[in-house]
């Protein structure tokens, strides 16, 4: 372990968690990546470019904060409210932003609606450009070779894994977030959820079905899941 | 560059490494690298393109068998280096050998909600105007630059349509490389996925946002 002025669990952080790892494989990937870091962490402390109180504070913004149920809230608004899926048509960055989810991996953000015969499914073919305000930081599998090198070429390969077949005829839209602009997809509102409140509706709003690698849960899905009462 | 982060349409990554109930971190370096990667990205020493740049830069082989944060690690770790603002030895060592460079700005806590919030918009006025109009027939140009873009090969030389503006946005190829932010005009572009695949694919379409300078008119 390095030794320095500066301890980078000093922050305040809870490690307690993960001591167990270290002291039973060494060599690991985990090891090596452990020690790196925390060498990175005490240097750039030590030069002064780095603030760690700022370090845990974007850790609890991303880990306690912003998530998908920001996403759900969008969609279940967008839902209940023609006047806000219209604006959000016409200008998803102001119609979102006025929800007050905004801010970095937001910047630009385009709404892409599910309609009974066309699906919308986003990747990053480049890197994991994906929309943070919205939905929190991306799943792995997102981040994953797999995703990003199939999702544009098979489609429909990719949604078989996560359980999802499109009805017959069904056309796919993908869209590769190459530049700032980020993609929210608005899935179908299930069948059934006539009077919900926008409360429940967003109960239906599955992560997955934002990115476009899932559907929407009908209201005895997320019963079953426990998501709705 | 061609590098090992331009995947669309590669065969043979298997099936999606799907985890019922993940956790947002692995483990807790992870957390850490993410939030060295906000705050050192706050300092100002470099722009997004740059650290994109610098995270495909990463060796293939290694790339491809790195997981996410660990390439963003080896990013960061890349621009720490080439910008001077620590060695290799200190960071290895993790200890301070040479006096600190000067920096734009160090993120403090009180600051991190009104950064965030405030984001990085990439769009930019400009005075020319968009040689491009939503209906009108492009190609994705073919080429092969060593530095950064932001075309994928799986649709260079490909036809496709213009179905919107964004508006004229920081372009990566220039950003990436300390040429200012060259503001270009961003297109969503769409193309028949039958056409860019060659073989039939019902009514599938590929939407991607491509700046001027990489579509030809048709």
């Amino acid at each position: 372990m390095h030794s320095g002025d500066h301890d980078p669990e000093s922050g305040g952080h809870d490690h307690g968690h993960h001591h167990h790892h270290g002291h039973n494989h060494d060599h690991s990937e985990l090891d090596e990546m452990e020690l790196r870091v925390r060498a990175l962490e005490s240097l750039l402390t030590e030069k002064g470019y780095i603030d760690p109180p700022a370090l845990d504070a974007l850790i609890e913004t991303y880990e306690k904060q912003v998530g998908p149920r920001n996403g759900a809230a969008v969609v279940a608004r967008a839902w209940n409210d023609p006047g806000f899926m219209k604006m959000l048509r016409d200008d998803a960055t102001a119609a979102i932003s006025s929800m007050n989810f905004v801010g970095r991996q937001g910047e630009h953000m385009v709404a892409v609606e599910n309609t009974p015969g066309t699906h919308n499914m986003v990747v990053c073919t480049l890197c994991s450009c994906y929309p943070w305000p919205v939905l929190g930081l991306p799943p792995v599998w997102y981040k994953s070779p797999a995703y990003r090198s199939r999702a544009v070429i098979e489609p429909r390969s990719v949604l078989a894994e996560f359980g999802v077949t499109l009805p017959e005829g069904t056309a796919i839209k993908v869209w590769d977030s190459t530049a700032e602009v980020r993609y929210l997809v608005i899935p179908q509102r299930p069948a059934g959820t006539g009077g919900m409140s926008e409360e429940d509706l967003a109960c239906l709003v599955t992560r997955d079905s934002m990115i476009g690698t899932g559907l929407a849960l009908t209201p005895d899905e997320a019963r079953a899941k426990g998501l709705l009462s | 560059m061609n590098g090992p982060q331009d995947l669309g349409g590669a065969h043979g990554f298997g099936p999606l490494p799907l985890e019922e109930n993940e956790p947002l971190f692995h483990d807790d370096w992870e957390r850490r690298v993410l939030a060295l990667t906000l705050a050192m990205g706050a300092s100002g020493s470099w722009n997004i393109d740059a650290s994109r740049h610098a995270r495909e830069r990463t060796p293939p082989a290694e790339y491809l068998s790195s997981s996410y944060y660990r390439i963003w690690f080896e990013g960061l770790v890349r621009l720490i280096e080439e910008t001077g603002l620590a060695s290799t030895d200190e960071i290895a060592s993790g200890r301070m050998t040479e006096p600190p460079k000067r920096v734009k700005r160090v993120l403090k806590e009180a600051d991190v909600a009104a950064v965030l919030a405030k984001g990085g918009p990439a769009d930019r006025s400009t005075e020319t105007k968009a040689q491009f109009a939503v209906g009108d027939r492009v190609r994705a140009r073919v080429m092969n630059p060593k530095g950064h873009t932001r075309l994928p090969r799986y649709v260079r030389g490909h036809t496709g349509t213009i179905e919107r503006i964004h508006g004229c946005h920081v372009f990566p190829d220039s950003a990436a490389h300390g040429l200012g932010d060259d503001p270009q005009w961003l297109y969503g572009v769409v193309f028949d996925a039958g056409e860019v695949w060659g073989e039939a694919r019902g009514g599938d379409t590929l939407h991607i946002d491509l700046w001027e300078p990489y579509l030809e008119r048709l």
